[in-house]
């Protein structure tokens, strides 16, 4: 039987970032990283671009054989786990083969979600979490045919611009009031939902899918309120939930994903979690939940990798802030932490719609606690830092909001440069 | 161990916003000044006067590298540079969210993200600050020459918080290595922990404690037991002010005139730091200790210090020079030419050694108040060598800064009043005026 001391389920952000924090730390230990995925690490935040064309399909890799080799890294593809036994220390391939481990890292991600919609399992759809899936759909797209996009989130939007782009003729379907709900008020999400209209693409908020078809080549999706949408080709982008069926009968606890400390440690001895999969403290919230970025991912695999292998100078996981970044159409957006003043936030806005830009920081006492915008000049990171760092800005406040691009780098370069 | 990297430094306090490095920036990158174009953006707080800058700080474990989805941005470990590949970048703006630093930033003009590329070595906005706000740092070649080597000093010391001693002790063998006999007199060295604790010894080399007053006799004797058999070993004293200048400059002063071969470092934090500071012979003028105190009448220590370094020129020896830990580079090639010079006779090098317990600054302002020692003039940097018969400075500070701005950092001289420090001033010229004689 394989013995590693060190195993990594999964490939991405927070696997390599575990990877990576125990090389450094110890740089003989066996060390096996499985993935399901047939090919060389990639981030599912690429295949967006990989729709558009921007990035060439055998150029997304992360990692190289070689680097994996020089890092001693027995590399495992198309390696799918299908079973987790804590107590022998042991997990289950598909093949049947199994992998006898010390530490375990769970950093499996996460799995689109399907909508409850009567019929999609029966009709032809796409989803874009894998290569493959990016693959498929690019080769789905048909100058001057038709599409729908169920979900109005980053993917969904990414989808319905590259595939209107292409040439097609694209509807949204969202159920909730405004696009991109989990990072824009409403204001913003109504200058990225103009800039798709512009272009093109139509926007159906406050809209559910209860029902599809196949019919005569094309799907027909019934709305709930009766009325009827026909296209060549449908994308289901209605979120991710964390991939957690390989979990079944183990003793590991799962909520919605998998519960972990500040150390990402599960309830179980000996395993870890990270990434898409894992449910940990938010930082403005006290229950723990789920936060599908890649920054997250990165940060709670570095935490995992410094925990597994001892590391001192780990620092515990202050909590999970919402960000991202997103472009469309020419225009530039990010999000950090609170979009939407809670009782007690003050907001300060910058509004100037012939440059189509956009601005927003809110904050509670003298502290920043969230920052988005569009087209704005702001440093996201640097906006990231104040907010979990709790930079007091006291006097300081009035300054800042009047120029906060110039306050915010000397602010930087004093406190933690 | 991993390898070190030069970085920009930046020094907030020296900036005045003039701006030159952004114009100087985008002309190496784009051949214009188009300040839309420059790596390097300073930041204005106008009210307060103070500026700040964002930049790649090259880092070492990059957060922009570790977030970017196209493998874009790598960072080069033979340079240190963490680079962008255009090609693969799909503009996805990621690296912009995890940079602290501001150090990645959209171009409006180019429709992409733009960083620092160190400009193959020799940054464009480092030669055009004009004030030296920006600067080259190079200490890393410290670090890949001498990382690799074994650290001869156990893990735990039990040396005050802020020590210098730890640090200088651990580079110090790090660069002389294990062919070494270190003798260690009663003092702050032995008192952290070279001698060890529980019959065991703090060094992993061999290592011994004679008595105050005959470290540089027992060396001499170690030395010459060593010739006799047949073996080329190091003898390394590292010794206090105390241990040296005054209980034990007798023995000292004696393997010196009779050209003994060894390497004596003198440890200077100016006092009996160990011992509930008293005075020694090498506790400057004015200096507040437990024996020189402050009060109507006594204002601090009467007397200047006795002037070690000069003296042991004076005894021939073949190799002298003064150190500081703030300043490791010229450290480590002054231990460099300290080897060799003690194969044939005696090499003696003095190190300032700043001291926050018994001194009364913050343990975090060690390096500061060493650097400002130099600045000063008060710790001037140079070295003798026999062959040359002359000194040479090899820190040369042209434009000193006043003695304050070294004296105000410091406890032990708070007491000072503006007669005093004018002294102090006067007192630091001529010392200055008097070595450049011997240039």
């Amino acid at each position: 039987m394989h013995h590693t001391k060190y195993l990594i389920i999964g490939s991405s952000h927070a696997g390599l970032a575990a990877l990576d924090a125990i090389r450094l730390q110890d740089k003989e230990g066996s060390l096996t990283l499985v993935t399901q995925e047939s090919c060389l690490p990639y981030s599912p935040t690429i295949l967006p671009y990989v729709l558009s064309g921007q990035a060439q399909p055998d150029k997304v890799f992360l990692r190289d054989q070689q680097s994996l080799d020089g890092l001693s890294v027995a590399f495992k593809p198309g390696a799918k786990v299908v079973a987790v036994d804590e107590k022998s220390r042991q997990v289950t391939l598909q093949s049947g083969e199994k992998i006898e481990y010390e530490k375990l890292l769970l950093a499996t991600g996460a799995a689109p979600k399907r909508p409850p919609v009567e019929g999609l399992e029966a009709v032809p759809h796409h989803v874009l979490r894998t290569l493959e899936d990016a693959l498929n759909l690019r080769s789905g797209i048909r100058k001057d045919g038709t599409a729908v996009v169920l979900g109005a989130g980053l993917i969904g939007l990414h989808a319905a611009e590259n595939l209107a782009k292409g040439g097609m003729k694209v509807v949204v379907v969202e159920a909730l009031s405004q696009v991109l709900p989990g990072y824009f008020d409403e204001e913003a999400s109504r200058m990225i939902h103009r800039a798709f209209s512009d272009n093109g693409v139509k926007i159906l908020l406050n809209e559910k899918v209860s029902r599809a078809r196949r019919t005569e080549g094309n799907t027909t999706l019934t709305l709930a309120t009766g009325e009827s949408l026909s296209a060549g080709l449908l994308v289901v982008a209605a979120g991710v939930q964390p991939r957690v069926e390989v979990l079944e009968g183990s003793g590991v606890e799962v909520d919605q994903g998998i519960l972990v400390d500040e150390r990402m440690r599960t309830n179980v001895s000996g395993i870890w979690a990270a990434g898409d999969v894992a449910q940990a403290r938010g930082f403005f919230e006290s229950s723990k939940i789920l936060n599908a970025t890649l920054p997250n991912a990165v940060e709670q695999g570095r935490i995992a990798g410094m925990d597994m292998v001892d590391d001192p100078a780990l620092k515990e996981y202050p909590g999970a802030v919402g960000m991202n970044t997103y472009k469309f159409f020419g225009h530039r957006a990010f999000s950090v932490g609170m979009i939407r003043a809670e009782e007690g936030c003050e907001v300060e806005k910058l509004v100037v719609p012939e440059s189509f830009k956009y601005q927003k920081l809110v904050f509670k006492e003298d502290q920043l606690v969230g920052a988005s915008g569009i087209n704005s000049d702001l440093d996201p990171g640097i906006m990231v830092q104040l907010i979990r760092r709790k930079a007091y800005l006291g006097d300081m406040k009035a300054r800042f909001c009047a120029s906060p691009v110039d306050i915010s780098r000397v602010m930087m370069t004093s406190i933690w440069r | 161990m991993g390898t070190g990297y030069n970085t920009i430094a930046f020094y907030q306090d020296k900036c005045d916003g003039c701006g030159d490095c952004v114009p100087a920036c985008s002309k190496h990158h784009t051949g214009a000044t188009d300040p839309a174009h420059s790596r390097i953006k300073v930041a204005k707080d106008a009210e307060q006067q103070s500026f700040g800058i964002a930049l790649c700080r090259q880092c070492g474990q990059p957060q922009c590298v570790m977030n970017c989805p196209s493998g874009a941005l790598s960072k080069d470990l033979s340079t240190g540079i963490v680079k962008w590949d255009k090609d693969k970048c799909v503009n996805c703006q990621l690296c912009t969210l995890a940079c602290p630093y501001g150090g990645v930033t959209y171009n409006g003009k180019t429709d992409q993200v733009m960083k620092c590329n160190f400009c193959d070595g020799d940054p464009a906005c480092v030669k055009a600050c004009p004030r030296g706000a920006l600067e080259l740092k190079q200490v890393a070649s410290i670090f890949n020459a001498w990382g690799d080597l074994e650290d001869l000093v156990v893990p735990g010391l039990s040396a005050c918080l802020g020590c210098n001693s730890e640090m200088l002790l651990r580079h110090t063998l790090r660069r002389i290595g294990s062919n070494v006999v270190v003798a260690t007199p009663p003092g702050c060295i032995a008192g952290v922990g070279s001698v060890g604790f529980n019959a065991k010894t703090g060094l992993k080399t061999p290592v011994f404690h004679p008595l105050l007053t005959n470290t540089a006799a027992m060396l001499a004797g170690a030395r010459r037991y060593y010739k006799r058999i047949g073996r080329d070993v190091t003898m390394l004293a590292m010794a206090g002010d105390g241990g040296t200048a005054d209980v034990g400059f007798q023995s000292l002063s004696g393997a010196a005139e009779r050209g003994e071969q060894m390497i004596y470092i003198c440890v200077d934090n100016e006092g009996y730091m160990n011992t509930g500071v008293q005075r020694s012979s090498t506790t400057p003028y004015g200096a507040w200790t437990s024996t020189t105190p402050v009060g109507s009448v006594l204002r601090g220590k009467t007397r200047d210090a006795k002037p070690m370094p000069l003296l042991m020129v004076m005894h021939n020896c073949e190799y002298v020079a003064t150190a500081s830990t703030a300043f490791m580079e010229d450290y480590y090639g002054k231990l460099g030419k300290a080897i060799e010079a003690a194969k044939k006779g005696m090499a003696y090098i003095h190190v300032f050694s700043p001291c926050p317990t018994g001194w009364r600054f913050p343990t975090g302002k060690l390096i500061e108040v060493a650097k400002k020692a130099v600045q000063t003039n008060i710790v001037p940097l140079w070295e003798y060598e026999y062959k040359e018969g002359r000194i040479r400075f090899t820190h040369p500070v042209d434009n000193p800064l006043p003695v304050q701005a070294y004296l105000s950092l410091i406890g032990k001289y708070k007491h000072l009043d503006d007669k005093q420090i004018a002294f102090i001033q006067e007192q630091t010229n001529r010392k200055i005026g008097v070595l450049k004689n011997f240039v």
